[in-house]
């Protein structure tokens, strides 16, 4: 197996200029929304507004103004696929059709998804989305096609402030450790990395530097797999089971007793 | 804020709603069947056969619904096979996957069990009855029974296995769905049985098994908000309006008319029956569809 790839994508660098979004869309030929139509989202100058099928990925403006317009702040984040090392995606796809790469990297096939969108219920991130082209629950693949032949993703390649920065995982969480010491020894204490150890679903191949609270971003500050509610989830159908078993069972058996004279019920099945 | 607001809606809509329902209906349905043909005498065989009269077309549609359901429906058989290797696919901690050869099987039982129906009321050769009386028959009714309670109950399941808000933060949707369901097949066989022939006793038997259940219902959908915690909030909206709605019109009406009797004359029975049915379907639409609107 190749060695473990990734993203750092280091919020404090980024512009906002949206090079990414149209490099990925680009390379990975994916269509515009509504046919190219005009749509404004009416309350920010993002107009992506989410990560979806046809949007791998997305430059999230968070824009912290007053309502006076005296002060305020903008946050940028090129947001994409997490590439979770437990991802919620895969466990639940019922096709097989998201597997792991050889990059430790979690792609969805296309030509195996039926389109049942389990993986879009099951994502902490809320990443995936259906392409209506394919008509398949599509998101970033962390460009696999070019990382087969040694090529950098398209995103990464077009970022121009090296925000989204691409290679080895161990290399980049060197490197994205360094970066947050050298920004609090700065003055900027707030700097820290969401996703580059295992506390967040065994690690996010694709992680990032913050400068709030993730919720501040869009991103839960605790994901969990969706796994976590089958065995308390079964466990509690199966009482369900037991109770319904047993009303069923008195409202039938009463009568054959009755009827019975109190012998308990021994007359003949149906069956 | 609970991190299942983070996520995104996998529009799961009216296809899907309507497979909850029917799924359920067929898996309640079957189950009754069994529980006349064990536990009841020879009278409640008319309610066995009217209960898998009623579980394979329902499981039938709820297989046509989900597939309809597919972005990419020609490839439904994805669910069963690897389309790449041409082995068979289980993965026994999806839901979506045990849930699509669970239906298979217990579409394939209740088929069985349909027709062994058939034969013993003299509409299909007298020679399938070995499908309804003998061990045949009864090793048939016990997997097809064990196969009802799972298409009862893994919808909700399947819910929670998810990251979606209400959905999967609480683990009492399969408990609901399942209660729910027997409560609908229930109701159904009583409406249906009306016409076709079921013995008073029957009835009677069927009502009181449904009243149980309708309090157990109640009792469970209390539990499910309390175990929502903070993401309760949610019902603070129309979608909880319409809960409320499904607890009075589906739950408490029919609960008082099955104490009541003769409120109606003749049209009482039915008339919780009906409510019930249509409470159980708009309980599915509700949960659905709040999550879906968050």
């Amino acid at each position: 197996m190749a060695e473990p790839m990734g993203f750092f994508t280091d919020t404090t660098v980024c512009i906002g200029c949206k090079a990414c979004e149209v490099a990925c869309k680009e390379w990975n030929q994916l269509p515009s929304t509504d046919g190219g139509a005009n749509t404004l989202s009416g309350h920010s100058y993002d107009n992506t507004r989410q990560l979806d099928g046809i949007h791998w990925r997305h430059v999230k403006f968070i824009e912290q103004f007053a309502g006076d317009r005296a002060g305020g702040r903008w946050l940028m984040m090129s947001d994409v696929c997490k590439h979770c090392v437990q991802a919620g995606c895969l466990e639940v796809c019922p096709t097989g059709a998201i597997i792991r790469t050889e990059f430790d990297t979690v792609v969805i096939q296309s030509n195996v998804c039926n389109g049942c969108r389990d993986c879009i219920a099951a994502c902490p991130f809320g990443v995936i989305g259906t392409n209506p082209v394919s008509g398949t629950a599509q998101k970033c693949t962390l460009c696999y096609d070019r990382l087969q032949v040694g090529l950098t993703p398209a995103c990464a390649k077009a970022c121009p402030t090296e925000s989204i920065q691409f290679g080895p995982l161990a290399g980049l969480r060197r490197t994205a450790r360094a970066r947050v010491e050298r920004l609090q020894g700065q003055g900027r204490p707030r700097a820290y990395l969401y996703g580059d150890d295992e506390t967040i679903l065994g690690g996010l191949n694709s992680f990032y530097l913050l400068e709030d609270r993730p919720e501040v971003y869009g991103l839960p500050a605790a994901p969990k797999l969706p796994s976590r509610n089958l065995v308390p989830g079964s466990l509690w159908s199966g009482l369900g089971a037991l109770l319904v078993g047993l009303v069923g069972l008195v409202s039938f058996r009463q009568r054959r007793m009755e009827e019975n004279g109190g012998k308990g019920g021994e007359g003949r099945r149906n069956v | 804020m609970s991190d299942t607001f983070f996520t995104a809606p996998p529009h799961w809509q009216w296809l899907v709603i309507l497979y909850f329902f029917f799924g359920g209906l067929a898996g309640g349905s079957y189950l009754i069947a069994v529980l006349a043909d064990f536990f009841g005498d020879a009278s409640d065989r008319v309610l066995a056969r009217l209960g898998y009269y009623v579980a394979m077309p329902a499981v039938g549609v709820g297989g046509l619904l989900l597939i309809g359901d597919l972005t990419r429906p020609e490839r439904f058989w994805h669910m069963l096979v690897m389309s790449e290797r041409g082995r068979p696919i289980l993965k026994y901690w999806s839901p979506m996957s045990v849930g699509s050869w669970g239906l298979l099987v217990f579409g394939g039982l209740a088929f069985l069990s349909f027709l062994g129906a058939l034969a013993e009321s003299g509409r299909a050769p007298a020679a399938l009855s070995v499908l309804r009386h003998g061990p045949l028959a009864r090793l048939i009714a016990v997997l097809g029974g064990l196969g009802a309670f799972f298409l009862a109950g893994y919808t909700g399941v399947l819910l929670a296995v998810t990251n979606r808000p209400v959905w999967s933060d609480t683990p009492l949707l399969g408990l609901l769905f399942l209660v729910s369901a027997n409560s609908i097949a229930a109701a159904a066989l009583i409406l249906l049985g009306r016409w076709q022939g079921v013995g008073s006793s029957s009835m009677a038997r069927l009502a009181r098994m449904d009243r149980w259940l309708i309090v157990l219902e109640l009792l469970v959908l209390i539990a499910f908000v309390a175990s929502l915690g903070p993401v309760a909030r949610v019902w603070v909206s129309a979608w909880g309006v319409l809960l409320v709605g499904v607890v009075l019109a589906g739950l408490v009406v029919p609960l008082a008319l099955h104490w009541r009797p003769g409120l109606f004359g003749s049209l009482t029975a039915p008339a919780a029956a009906v409510l019930v049915v249509v409470g159980g379907f708009m309980l599915r639409v509700v949960i659905v569809l709040a999550a879906e609107a968050v």
